[in-house]
């Protein structure tokens, strides 16, 4: 017999938690399945996937080198989604970032001062705040819809870069390729390991976990973030101003995304590069998602998509297995989690009976 | 007048996968359901169609096998929103997360395989008219098949009793709930129907407009065709209308350069993206007409329960 679904009375507290391991775990069995098809021995290629990536310690500092820019992005899309704005173009956000911290770092080539790093992340958040700007002026003064708005911005900002690193960002002194310097050392973020390529920026992910918690839990405009978001009528009721929220979440998502874009270039790429992320502000999406919109979920969801990556380079490498696999793992993860979220307000009932 | 032809069948080639995007979700969204996975639809129609015109041959199973491999994608979306109750904006979003991934997957051995496209159908007597007859009558199987579909659709959206229905459960799902229809099929079927069309667009694309394989090919196309539904009004003639204006900005990208205008190629490509942007807010400025255009229940979910 096919088990119904009965509405619950209140949603499930618990479910919302259970749910990202259900769809993990669910994901993983599909992942099986995709290997079985592909011809590859399921125990290897999760071994590759998900155990050998992490295995060592410089493993695990690149862990949370791929971590440190879907973190700081999941965090500040979560203040967007719980408030219903859509801001699905951080992956272009992320790439202004990347072109004014990474101007700004070529500006100051062969120069020192310790105020280099700093004006290169202010720079990385002032272009992502103004890409996401472009999409909070057209949405709050023309009513457009910022999901399209804002993906087209990504496309833009794509071309934008490649117009760049052929022009004016290109190396002199390099034969006409399409990359920039060397960033020079006083602006490479701080490596807080030797040995690996761990650096300053994991701290300001986990900053922005914090950060990103107070706001939410512990500030008037949480408040109004929540309650836009959970009921709009209401909150224009109270006077919460939707345009403001409009604003300030996307003005936070821009502004976090560039500054992972800043980070990038001055971090483990060191220079500005055609293609500066692996579709990061994409993977944020669901990095939020799976972290249940929460800063202290963001933390765990951005670290197991950090995995995703990892493992799929591993894979890669080991087992001759496509990088595909990681974007075809992330869309099933929220796939699988956006079906078993249906548990937090329905439950299961397996026989007959009508309660 | 060469140029101008060359140009004018560039337009054609540019639209025509955009009109089936469009044509297919305005179907969708008719029905209240708004589903932003178009993208990786369109993707895994593009993969389906190249892979299987590879094995076979044959342009027409491949562009069926492209349809198919369109509503089945989507039917992952209309089993998750319809009855798992999964929010529509994030659930798309997924959609076309999983069918960029599962594209480029199953592309991998893909790469670098050459097609010849597919053949031209000259309808016989009026191709030959001058200048026209090669615009109009000249054109591959799926260009006519593009129009035949925004005759077919309109037809059914404005005249026939099955779009009545289909508007009636997109504008107040509850209300043709207590008329007695099935909300969750009629949204499944146009779900599909959504699916099949941008597979089928998707394939164009991988078939006739650029025929090979590339990695993430549909370049934002599914959402373009997103934004066309919005420029229409959520009107099937519109839709036509504002394909073909795309395609037109599309010849400006490939045109200007043979003109000898100085612009950057990458400018030029940021046109159509620019472009979209534009539209939308020309057009979503006044929210008055935007909500009467547009279904009623749009996004919304329906619960039978109640």
């Amino acid at each position: 017999m096919l088990p119904r679904l009965i509405k619950r009375q209140t949603p499930s507290a618990s479910m919302v938690y259970l749910s990202p391991v259900l769809a993990l775990l669910l994901t993983l069995a599909a992942s099986i399945v995709l290997f079985l098809m592909m011809g590859v021995s399921p125990a290897s290629a999760l071994h590759a996937f998900f155990v050998e990536p992490i295995s060592s310690g410089y493993g695990l500092s690149e862990l949370m080198v791929k971590a440190t820019p879907l973190i700081i992005i999941g965090v500040a899309l979560s203040l967007g989604f719980r408030a219903g704005v859509w801001n699905i173009g951080a992956e272009g956000q992320l790439i202004l970032g990347g072109i004014f911290g990474g101007a700004t770092a070529l500006f100051f080539y062969e120069k020192t001062g310790f105020y280099i790093i700093p004006l290169i992340l202010i720079m990385g958040i002032v272009g992502g705040m103004l890409w996401a700007g472009i999409v909070a002026f057209l949405k709050t003064r023309f009513n457009a819809n910022e999901i399209l708005t804002s993906l087209m911005l990504s496309y833009v900002a794509a071309l934008l870069l490649n117009l760049l690193i052929h022009g004016p960002l290109k190396d002199p002194d390099g034969f006409n390729f399409p990359e920039s310097r060397l960033f020079s050392d006083s602006a490479l973020l701080p490596i807080l390991y030797d040995g690996t390529r761990l650096h300053l920026g994991a701290v300001i992910a986990l900053i922005a976990v914090g950060l990103g918690w107070i706001l939410l839990s512990r500030t008037l405009l949480g408040y109004q973030i929540k309650v836009i978001g959970d009921a709009p009528a209401a909150g224009e009721h109270a006077g919460f101003s939707p345009s403001k929220i409009i604003w300030i979440t996307l003005l936070i998502s821009g502004g976090a995304a560039g500054l992972a874009g800043a980070i990038e270039v001055s971090g483990p790429i060191g220079q500005v590069l055609p293609n500066i992320s692996p579709g990061y502000g994409f993977a944020a999406i669901i990095v939020a998602y799976v972290g249940r919109l929460h800063p202290f979920g963001v933390l765990l969801s951005g670290l197991l998509l950090a995995l995703s990556y990892l493992g799929g380079e591993t894979a890669q490498i080991k087992l001759n297995l496509p990088v595909a696999v990681t974007g075809v793992f992330q869309g099933l993860l929220l796939f699988f989690l956006l079906a078993s979220d249906v548990l937090i307000h329905y439950r299961l009932q397996l026989s007959k009976e009508v309660v | 007048m060469d140029i101008l032809i060359a140009a004018i069948l560039t337009i054609i080639t540019a639209a025509t996968p955009l009109l089936f995007a469009a044509l297919g979700e305005l179907v969708t969204e008719k029905s209240g359901v708004l589903n932003l996975g178009v993208e990786g639809m369109m993707i895994m129609g593009a993969i389906i169609g190249f892979v299987t015109v590879h094995h076979t041959g044959s342009a027409s199973v491949a562009i069926i096998a492209s349809m198919i491999a369109g509503a089945f994608i989507a039917s992952i979306f209309g089993i998750l929103v319809l009855k798992f109750h999964a929010r529509q904006v994030p659930t798309g979003l997924a959609l076309t997360i999983f069918g960029l991934g599962l594209s480029a997957l199953i592309g991998q051995s893909m790469i670098g395989v050459a097609y010849t496209g597919i053949p031209k159908l000259a309808i016989p007597g009026l191709a030959s008219i001058p200048v026209i007859g090669n615009i109009l009558f000249n054109q591959d199987g799926l260009v006519y098949l593009s129009i035949l579909m925004v005759i077919v659709v309109y037809w059914f959206m404005n005249k026939s009793r099955a779009g009545l229905i289909l508007r009636a459960v997109g504008d107040s799902h509850d209300a043709a709930h207590a008329m007695g229809y099935s909300v969750v099929k009629i949204r499944f079927m146009a779900i599909l129907f959504g699916g099949a069309m941008a597979g089928v667009g998707g394939a164009y694309l991988s078939l006739a407009y650029s025929p090979l394989w590339v990695e993430g090919m549909t370049a934002g196309r599914g959402w373009i065709a997103l934004a066309l539904v919005v420029f229409a009004s959520w009107k099937v003639g519109r839709v036509l209308l504002g394909a073909y204006l795309f395609g037109g900005i599309t010849i400006l990208q490939l045109h200007a350069q043979a003109l000898g205008i100085g612009i950057p190629s990458q400018v030029m490509s940021m046109l159509p993206y620019l472009a979209t942007i534009l539209v939308l807010v020309f057009i979503s400025r006044d929210k008055t007409k935007i909500k009467l255009n547009s279904p009623a229940s749009l996004g919304k979910p329906f619960h039978e329960s109640r």
